[in-house]
């Protein structure tokens, strides 16, 4: 029993990082563009919560944890929304193309990450391995009262807030796209950003809010795995390929919001299934990792095989919109 | 975003003209760079770019490791320029590499002690290719018959390619429990480039100049490469034209994994020798970038990864000489990229006011 709290717990706080990146991803998606700087941004959004918390810790004489959570979830949110808007700048107004990029942004947001996080604590004058525990310790605070339930609270309810608000955005984002008349304008400048214009819907707004939003949910992915998953610290490489996992995670669940929760769940799973399951090797190990990949492309391939238009990705997704072209 | 302009596609520019558009952009990047690094490390940005060019040629040594650098990143966007060019979006690079990594570390290791070098090495350069054009194969059969999005089956591919990778580490690491493999046959040299003119890396040079050569030349000359530029610019014409699209298809993919796996082994057996999920060094993705930018022109693409293999090495002197860790290339390399890319905007646009004359 305690080993399957364990595994429990241990999937659902990697299903959180990808639950935030694929719901941002899937926002960003609907309106067309593939972003596949998402990595790059989550990167981006972790490092700097993580600094901003730890010059607030360092200035202050008594840091207090709730003013720090704050301080870093505005970095985070900025950052992470800047580097949205890089991207859109370069793709919907510069019209480069979205592949390029996009991994340019997750070559950079990999190295601003990993740069700032090796030498951070060097340029605030070596102050050794940062770590902002005070401010870490708000964000790991479980749920009061319902946490101490045995079994269910210990799974359900010692997560700290951002697991509870990641649900809550994939939610309210489903159903911002499925039930609000800005979700279907969204919709129609992903399907055919051409008709959409004739409509009088604004592309370039659209592309621009809906990108920008998308990066600043998937940042906060960044800035829950350094605040709850490494408790306040940073390990260059060690956030490894989540970023691709959650881009994975948007083809497993078919562009909804909702069914991402599950799909992160079934990755997050699979990702630490290798330290629960009994009887592998290191070698096997390695293999047993291979699934959620393997996973995605049946997926894909069996999505383009049925080819049920509800299931497919946005049909403008990756192509720049030219008004003057159409 | 485009207030009080109008704008309007280039029909064509002028060669010099668009060179200098991407001057400029070079150069702001550079601005902009020298900046960034002046307000990180507080020095004077005259003397952080004196220890880049220090870096990148200041001696014998390390120009190698530019011309290394450069030629590794080269050979990668040579591979991906027919897939590109058919608009087939291979992101797979990065596996394509690593499959080729794999199978050279492979035949390294069982083949050092019994096959000759002038068997092994050419042995292992088949293999590799070989194993690559079969990664390269998968997403393209899908493509074909199915019409998989080949952008997202290529990139998870990827994280296929580099758990085999370390699944093979930890086959044939060394010391047991390391997780490494280390230098493979350091003592035989077993499957190594050897030496050739007084340099390590002439063999490096070569390889990539040739297949370089014959794909410039295969792109534009023969009829396959005409195939593919139909089946690039329209599916249905190319359908109506008589071509076998599916066939392109699987062909010209073959053709780029097979490059890529190729690099795979120039890189084992030529630079790291070794295998590790590192030796890519993320040239997979950046030379879609090169490729891209390059408008698939041979001359463009040696340009252009000279420049950034220069960067990258530059960079590496000046993180050590300023005490800042090595992903400062990272930085550096992203910026510029983000200026090369947008000035294609300028290239390809026309910017005037609105309601004045056609462009």
């Amino acid at each position: 029993m305690t080993a399957i709290i364990a595994f429990l717990n241990a999937a659902i706080g990697q299903a959180i990082v990808i639950l935030f990146g694929a719901t941002g991803e899937i926002l960003t998606e609907k309106s067309g563009n593939l972003n596949l700087g998402i990595p790059g941004i989550m990167y981006m959004g972790g490092i700097s919560g993580l600094m901003g918390a730890f010059f607030y810790e360092n200035a202050s004489d008594s840091p207090n944890g709730v003013i720090g959570m704050l301080v870093s979830l505005l970095c985070a949110l900025v950052v992470s929304a800047l580097g949205g808007l890089l991207y859109c700048f370069l793709t919907v107004t510069l019209r480069a193309n979205q592949n390029v990029v996009g991994l340019a942004l997750t070559t950079f947001g990999v190295g601003f990450g990993n740069f700032f996080g090796g030498s951070i604590s060097k340029l605030a004058g070596g102050v050794g391995q940062i770590s902002v525990r005070t401010t870490a310790e708000v964000y790991r605070a479980p749920v009061p009262g319902l946490s101490g339930i045995p079994v269910i609270g210990e799974v359900l309810f010692s997560h700290g807030f951002m697991t509870y608000l990641g649900l809550l955005i994939a939610v309210i984002v489903t159903y911002v796209i499925k039930h609000t008349r800005k979700g279907l304008h969204l919709i129609a400048v992903g399907e055919d950003p051409s008709t959409a214009d004739t409509a009088g819907i604004s592309v370039t707004r659209y592309k621009y809010v809906a990108t920008v939003t998308g990066a600043t949910i998937a940042g906060l992915g960044g800035l829950y795995f350094v605040m709850e998953y490494l408790n306040g610290t940073w390990t260059n490489g060690s956030f490894g390929d989540r970023g691709w996992l959650a881009i994975a995670v948007v083809i497993l669940a078919l562009w909804k919001p909702t069914n991402a929760i599950w799909g992160s769940l079934l990755f997050g799973g699979l990702f630490v299934l290798d330290i629960y399951l009994p009887g592998l090797t290191r070698a096997t190990k390695e293999l047993v990792r291979v699934f959620p990949y393997i996973v995605t492309i049946l997926v894909l391939i069996i999505t383009s095989k049925r080819n049920k238009p509800e299931n497919q990705p946005p049909e403008s997704l990756g192509r720049a919109f030219f008004r003057e072209e159409r | 975003m485009t207030g009080g302009f109008h704008l309007t596609k280039r029909d064509g520019i002028s060669r010099g003209k668009a060179v200098l558009i991407r001057l400029v952009a070079v150069l702001l990047s550079l601005i902009v760079c020298g900046l960034v690094i002046m307000a990180i490390t507080g020095d004077n940005p005259v003397e952080v770019y004196a220890a880049l060019i220090d870096g990148a040629v200041g001696s014998k040594n390390r120009l190698w490791n530019t011309i290394r650098s450069m030629m590794l990143l080269l050979i990668v966007a040579v591979g991906l320029t027919p897939a590109f060019k058919m608009r087939f979006w291979n992101i797979g690079a990065e596996g394509q590499i690593l499959v080729g990594g794999i199978a050279a570390a492979g035949l390294m290791i069982y083949g050092g002690g019994s096959l000759p070098g002038a068997v092994l090495i050419p042995l292992i350069l088949i293999v590799s290719t070989v194993s690559g054009l079969l990664w390269g194969l998968i997403p393209a059969f899908f493509k074909a018959y199915f019409n998989t999005n080949e952008t997202l089956f290529t990139l998870m591919l990827n994280y296929v390619a580099i758990q085999l990778t370390n699944f093979a580490i930890i086959l044939w690491e060394s010391p047991k429990g390391s997780n490494s493999v280390g230098v493979i046959n350091q003592a035989s040299k077993a499957g190594w480039f050897p030496k050739l003119f007084g340099a390590n890396d002439t063999m490096i040079v070569l390889l990539v100049l040739l297949v370089t050569v014959l794909m410039a030349v295969y792109l534009r000359y023969s009829k396959q490469g005409y195939e593919i530029a139909v089946v690039g610019e329209s599916r249905d014409t190319a359908r109506y034209a008589g071509i076998n699209v599916k066939k392109v298809i699987l062909r010209t993919m073959m053709i780029s994994g097979g490059i890529c796996g190729l690099a795979g082994a120039i890189i084992v057996c030529g630079a790291s020798h070794t295998i590790s999920t590192g030796i890519t060094g993320g040239r997979g993705f950046t030379a879609i970038i090169v490729a891209w930018m390059s408008h698939f022109n041979a001359l463009a693409m040696a340009l252009v990864s000279a420049f950034l293999g220069f960067m990258q090495q530059g960079a590496i002197q000046i993180a050590t000489q300023f005490g800042l860790n090595e992903n400062a290339s990272e930085i550096i390399t992203g910026i510029i990229l983000f200026f090369l890319i947008g000035s294609e905007f300028f290239i390809n646009y026309r910017i005037g006011r609105k309601g004045g004359g056609k462009g």
